[in-house]
């Protein structure tokens, strides 16, 4: 069995390493979290508003020109056509009514690629309350469409100074800011990662999707399970979501793509999975990139939501155990990607998603081999990324 | 007897604490700024190991660590200076930083390193209760290398209760709800607080830090407490100095209230 125990540990990965400033906050969401996620109340407005708001189910698209070129079939669950543009939506609605439930007046974020501010930007201004985005200097000028779109939802987007002033630095300031506020705030973590019970939470309110992927594989082919199912991990929350149901089901390989930016071994990588070693970040006790003195080294990947350090307790677990396999896509691989599948398909990803596309060439499967790629998100924050490489390429 | 015990008990009121970063402003600042903080009559010094993603920081000790990365200090540099410094002065060190620095470097090496230069204490404000107690306590008392917690103005009586049966040396109040160095006068919020804690005649002496930063503060602190805890305003005070070792007891000075001679 593939879940948390009751100190929020999958195997010897997660945990809550926190200061006492952060004690009474967080305890107080661990020991309330599962109560108010079951309430039939919580569940009826939760549900209602995934369907009616983010317009679930997301279609689970048989792609015929991929499954083609690839010789299999491939079928892409479209993260991309939910509200806000992206996988992140769905957790931002649980985590709003939640806050709303435990009376908090105030909410703060992290972003890095902009996808979970403007998802959390949104689920604020649907329910009239204070946001506060933190996001690195360096994601605000590479992701400036997103930044434009908090602002205009009427979010405060306060920039990251320090270190690499990328999504570590973010989720740092945030978590200070956090410790400054900790009666009237919830802090909207994005991924599944921090202390518990960030990790179990965020994958849970993500499960949704391969709950849908369940029905709509046997609709579509007869039998609920794919062979393979492969999804980018920067902190791994569209993983966490594509997997969940599929966790304790051996005969469905998880694949999580990671950015190796400009080369595994370059220095500039994100590839936590290789390069990664047991430590503690943002609370959490899980695989990071590290010196041998324990400094957090700062990652880099072109794509704004895999410049990352750490990677999810739940994933460094997964792949400890192999019971997922990780691949290293770099910046080329996944920008080659990202135009092949506009080209071929007509659907034009976000970097992150680009990622999990060129994992296709890089893992073994059978002719027939039923694969389900989670498309996480769509590629509009990304088009000056992609023009300037257009204009290089001709 | 480790020297914290031996502090306190001669000394019940008034103790001040001072934190500085290691490795900041240069790489071998570590024993002037020890020595000089001794010479002025610092009580017991809290030696900052700096660390790339410091949460519990604010913006001057975050600082003042990402300069002495870039200058070079590492725990092994660390070490090897304090050793230098024991061998000139007895003022209790307490080292601070975060759990991942001294997960890599060996929790077991840590601590016997920590012992043999004579390192009196250690704060890992990242290192919960629970994970103390179960996995990491006999470590420590075993070494007699003392271990101090947190308490804020959210901690329950229950947890308080606890943090007092787990730690050896003092309780670090943390003054305020915030990250250090944000706040420069105590409220009446504060004091009532404060008041809390005393009246609940805990084992361990108290010392108030965060927002500690002037004679005033200071001196409100340690009316209900044993002292406090000075880090921001001190480092800030060594960043700009021009002679550290003036500067320094000039600072402590006028924290005390005392005339420099």
């Amino acid at each position: 069995m593939i879940a948390i125990d009751e100190r929020g540990y999958y195997g010897e990965f997660g945990g809550a390493f926190i200061p006492e400033m952060l004690h009474s906050n967080i305890d107080n969401l661990r020991s309330k979290y599962l109560d108010i996620i079951a309430e039939p109340a919580f569940q009826k407005e939760f549900q209602a508003l995934l369907k009616d708001y983010v317009g679930r189910p997301s279609p689970l698209y048989l792609a015929e020109r991929l499954s083609e070129k690839y010789n299999t079939p491939i079928y892409l669950k479209r993260e991309d056509l939910n509200h806000t543009g992206a996988h992140k939506i769905n957790n931002t609605i649980g985590q709003i009514l939640l806050a709303k439930r435990l009376g908090k007046t105030r909410i703060i974020a992290e972003t890095g690629a902009g996808q979970h501010g403007v998802a959390t930007a949104t689920v604020c201004a649907l329910m009239g309350i204070e946001c506060i985005v933190y996001m690195g200097e360096v994601d605000i000028e590479r992701q400036a469409p997103n930044v434009s779109r908090m602002r205009m939802l009427g979010a405060e987007v306060r920039p990251a100074k320090s270190g690499s002033k990328t999504l570590k630095d973010a989720t740092n300031e945030a978590i200070r800011d956090w410790i400054n506020h900790p009666v009237d705030t919830h802090y909207i973590i994005g991924s599944v990662v921090g202390p518990h019970p960030y990790p179990d939470m965020v994958a849970r309110f993500q499960s949704v999707i391969s709950e849908e992927m369940k029905w709509q594989l046997e609709e579509k082919t007869g039998k609920t399970n794919p062979d393979i199912i492969i999804a980018c991990v920067g902190g791994g929350s569209n993983a966490a979501g594509a997997y969940y149901h599929y966790l304790n089901e051996k005969d469905v390989r998880l694949v999580a793509v990671e950015a190796a930016g400009l080369g595994v071994n370059t220095g500039e990588s994100a590839a936590t999975s290789v390069l990664g070693t047991k430590g503690i970040i943002h609370g959490s006790r899980t695989l990071l990139m590290q010196t041998d003195d324990g400094q957090i080294i700062e990652p880099y990947s072109i794509s704004a939501g895999l410049d990352y350090p750490g990677i999810g307790p739940m994933h460094a677990h997964l792949i400890d155990t192999a019971r997922a396999e990780a691949v290293s896509v770099t910046d080329q691989e996944a920008l080659d990607a990202a135009f092949m599948l506009s080209r071929i398909e007509g659907i034009i990803p976000a970097l992150e998603t680009a990622h999990a596309f060129s994992a296709l060439d890089k893992i073994e499967y059978q002719s027939g081999d039923v694969i389900v790629v989670n498309l996480s998100g769509r590629g509009d924050k990304d088009l000056n990324t992609y023009i300037k490489y257009l204009d290089k390429i001709g | 007897m480790n020297r914290l015990d031996q502090l306190f008990q001669k000394k019940e009121k008034e103790v001040l604490n001072i934190y500085f970063t290691a490795g900041y402003p240069t790489l071998d600042a570590t024993e002037t700024i020890i020595l000089e903080l001794d010479k002025a009559g610092v009580d017991l010094i809290e030696v900052g190991m700096p660390y790339s993603d410091p949460l519990a920081d604010g913006p001057t000790i975050q600082g003042s660590g990402q300069q002495a990365l870039v200058n070079g200090m590492t725990v092994p540099i660390l070490f090897e200076q304090l050793k230098r410094v024991r061998e000139q002065t007895e003022v209790p060190l307490i080292l601070m930083g975060y759990f991942n620095q001294v997960m890599q470097y060996g929790i077991g090496k840590f601590i016997q390193d920590c012992v043999d230069v004579g390192i009196d204490g250690v704060i890992l404000p990242d290192l919960p209760l629970f994970e103390y107690e179960s996995y990491y306590k006999k470590l420590f008392e075993k070494a007699g290398l003392y271990f101090s917690f947190l308490i804020t103005p959210q901690t329950s009586e229950e947890r308080i209760r606890k943090v007092d049966e787990l730690t050896k040396g003092f309780i670090y109040m943390v003054s305020n709800s915030a990250i250090t160095g944000a706040k420069n006068t105590i409220s009446e919020k504060q004091i009532e607080y404060f008041n809390r804690i005393q009246a609940m005649e805990l084992n361990n002496p108290r010392l108030i830090g965060f927002g500690i930063s002037s004679h005033e503060t200071y001196a409100t602190a340690c009316q209900y407490a044993n002292g406090a805890i000075i880090g921001s305003a001190f480092i800030r005070t060594v960043g700009k100095a021009e002679n550290l070792s003036e500067s320094i007891a000039d600072f402590v000075h006028s924290i005390r209230g005392t005339v420099s001679v």
